[in-house]
């Protein structure tokens, strides 16, 4: 087992570098207009995508380091490859909440043997995006289902060659694509168990999993993962600690289903005492996490939303509310001038989805 | 001629035993910290027990988006639930209504000195001062009320280091603290009387590092009574409604200088405002009329 932090943090430039490269070339598999970002302080991602081609498909970060981090309980944190990566590991098997960016998986499969050495036998996606999903080929192929059952019947034949890979429908519908066209992901990255409902429960490692869809928040697949005794939550990218939260309306996200999220993360946790500890909660990116944190996220979300909607209200147009410049006082905590998602970026996206006819 | 001799003698064996006591010292004879200790509230008592005035940013080196926060701040913001038991951060405990009981940690082997310990009574705070040159967390690792603290002795006084902060205040009047702040403590012990030196820096916040002293006396007989705290529902609210002043519209923004008869310019705060220099600037600046005071039978 791993001590609590096992790997010093290298340069933070090198890193930035691998994930920046490693995001551009990811990227290009959900199109020009994909969403990802990296972590902590780094905000300058792409501006475009590029299409994926040439060597740099296959060309990986080679400074870029994957930490890992006991959070509590039966898990751990991964650190470094993209998104955040939840693992829960017990007697049986190991148990994956997103992949990271596909040219990390090695990294990440070495991170994950330096935890158990049990099989990987299932794979939650808490979103479409690459910085999430783009592991998901390498590491289910490495992992295996124990099938049999109506579980050959669910996911196929070949069931018991890899892990699981679960996801919301939505998440499924857009790396796919009808016979004939292109799908945006490699079928191998596919997830191959998905629900429509609510919320879907595993029971594994001694342990009662919930996967709880958030509608229509970061993007319109996302979920929400609480591991209920070891007493942690993994939320995707409904909540960030390093940037305004990321808003892909172009894949049905909106501002109200994300601050909806974050009402139930605060709902679905229970500080220790004096607000603080207790249940943790693993952010799509930056540090690990409890209610207090999130709290404070959906203070700030929640006041400017209030703030965009009342300017609408009074009929302002999108550059007059940006004019009167509505995040003014968490731009220099939040907001970035350059880079991916940007204050301007965020704005629009909150004016545009609070203008949107429900 | 004897006596002479004798007097010489004397001094040479004064020098002496001088240099004798110097050298028993030990080399490690700094200004402990340890012991119970009783708060002084006569420092800020305003600002600290009654608290501090909606609008107040005097002498804080805050910049346009922290003064913005404290703008948007509504008091009822503390009533929700998940904010009601919210403790201070270790920056700002030291302003609390709190007794405070230090103590040393070491290893018994070697004697060598591992951590202080530091309970502030609001909000149960325990604290770990490491002594013993760990390093700090990575920067993924969890944020804490308190942080993470490690010490060392500079010269007689004891230096602690903070990070690994949550947000929290500047002043409790909706100034906030970023949880990218870090800062750096002081003990000053002076026999029976204890001055703890916070400088804080934040690169969210604050436009210089902000200093601030606070001052406790030694009580052997402090019994530190406990401090639970249990979140209710005070007020039935939709779920996720967070009380703010939209901009430009806190209505009591104007009472704090209107009442001192401070210039409202220089209540809004800033670096500026923390030098005694300031004083001569705000001669020259308007200030509001003082509200009547009320008759006794208007009260």
């Amino acid at each position: 087992m791993p001590s609590t932090f096992a790997k010093v943090p290298q340069s933070n430039r090198s890193l930035r570098k691998a994930l920046l490269l490693a995001a551009a070339v990811i990227l290009g598999t959900l199109g020009a207009t994909a969403v990802a970002h990296t972590q902590e302080n780094q905000n300058a991602a792409p501006q475009a995508a590029t299409p994926l081609s040439g060597p740099g498909a296959t060309q990986a970060p080679a400074n870029a380091e994957v930490h890992v981090m006991h959070v509590q309980g039966k898990v751990y944190m991964l650190v470094g490859a993209g998104g955040n990566i939840t693992v829960q590991a017990g007697d049986d098997g190991v148990l994956l909440v997103d992949t990271g960016l596909a040219p990390m998986s090695q990294k990440v499969l070495a991170a994950v043997r330096s935890i158990s050495d049990k099989p990987i036998r299932y794979i939650i996606n808490t979103h479409v995006h690459a910085d999430h999903t783009g592991g998901n080929e390498v590491i289910a192929k490495a992992g295996e289902t124990i099938a049999g059952g109506n579980v050959v019947g669910d996911i196929g034949a070949s069931a018991g060659n890899q892990a699981t890979v679960i996801a919301f429908q939505a998440v499924l519908d857009r790396m796919s694509a009808p016979t004939g066209q292109t799908p945006a992901a490699p079928q191998g990255a596919w997830p191959t168990d998905t629900y429509t409902t609510h919320e879907k429960k595993l029971y594994f490692n001694d342990e009662p999993i919930e996967i709880i869809h958030e509608p229509n928040a970061h993007t319109d697949g996302d979920s929400i993962v609480f591991f209920h005794k070891s007493d942690v939550v993994s939320t995707g990218d409904i909540f960030v600690t390093t940037t305004y939260p990321i808003i892909d309306m172009q894949r049905g996200g909106s501002i109200n289903g994300l601050i909806a999220g974050l009402n139930h993360i605060i709902e679905l946790t229970t500080p220790k005492a004096m607000q603080e500890g207790g249940t943790m909660v693993i952010p799509g990116h930056g540090r690990l996490c409890d209610q207090s944190d999130v709290k404070f996220y959906q203070e700030m979300v929640t006041i400017i939303r209030d703030r965009v909607q009342k300017m609408i209200s009074k009929g302002m147009t999108l550059d007059q509310v940006k004019a009167a410049r509505p995040t003014l006082d968490y731009d220099p905590r939040y907001g970035a001038d350059t880079g991916f998602w940007t204050t301007d970026k965020f704005v629009d996206a909150v004016y545009n989805s609070l203008s949107q006819k429900q | 001629m004897r006596s002479r001799t004798g007097i010489i003698g004397l001094g040479v064996a004064i020098v002496a035993l001088s240099f004798l006591a110097l050298a028993a010292t030990p080399a490690n004879a700094q200004d402990d910290p340890s012991g119970e200790w009783s708060p002084r509230f006569h420092e800020d008592w305003e600002e600290r027990i009654p608290g501090p005035e909606i609008g107040d940013y005097l002498g804080l080196p805050i910049n346009d988006a922290d003064r913005h926060r404290g703008d948007a701040w509504d008091a009822t913001l503390i009533e929700i639930p998940e904010n009601q038991c919210r403790a201070h951060g270790a920056d700002y405990a030291w302003r609390g209504p709190s007794g405070i009981r230090i103590w040393k940690q070491v290893d018994l082997a070697t004697q060598k000195l591992v951590a202080y310990h530091i309970y502030t009574s609001a909000y149960n705070e325990s604290r770990i001062i490491y002594m013993d040159g760990r390093p700090h967390p990575p920067d993924y690792a969890p944020h804490s009320w308190l942080g993470f603290s490690t010490g060392e002795f500079v010269g007689d006084t004891l230096t602690v280091t903070t990070d690994h902060l949550k947000e929290n205040w500047v002043r409790r009047n909706g100034i906030a603290r970023s949880d990218k702040a870090t800062f750096t403590e002081h003990f000053l012990r002076h026999g029976n009387y204890l001055t703890v030196a916070v400088v804080v820096y934040d690169p969210v916040y604050l436009t210089e590092p902000f200093i601030r002293t606070t001052d406790f006396v030694l009580d052997e007989h402090q019994q530190i009574a406990p401090w639970p705290c249990e979140p209710v529902d005070e007020v039935d609210r939709p779920e996720g409604v967070v009380p703010n002043h939209f901009p430009g519209t806190n209505p009591f923004l104007n009472e704090f200088p209107a009442k001192y008869g401070v210039p409202p310019e220089a209540a809004r705060g800033g670096a500026e405002t923390m030098y005694p220099e300031y004083r001569k600037k705000m001669k020259t600046m308007q200030r509001l009329p003082r509200p009547e005071k009320k008759k006794p039978a208007e009260q």
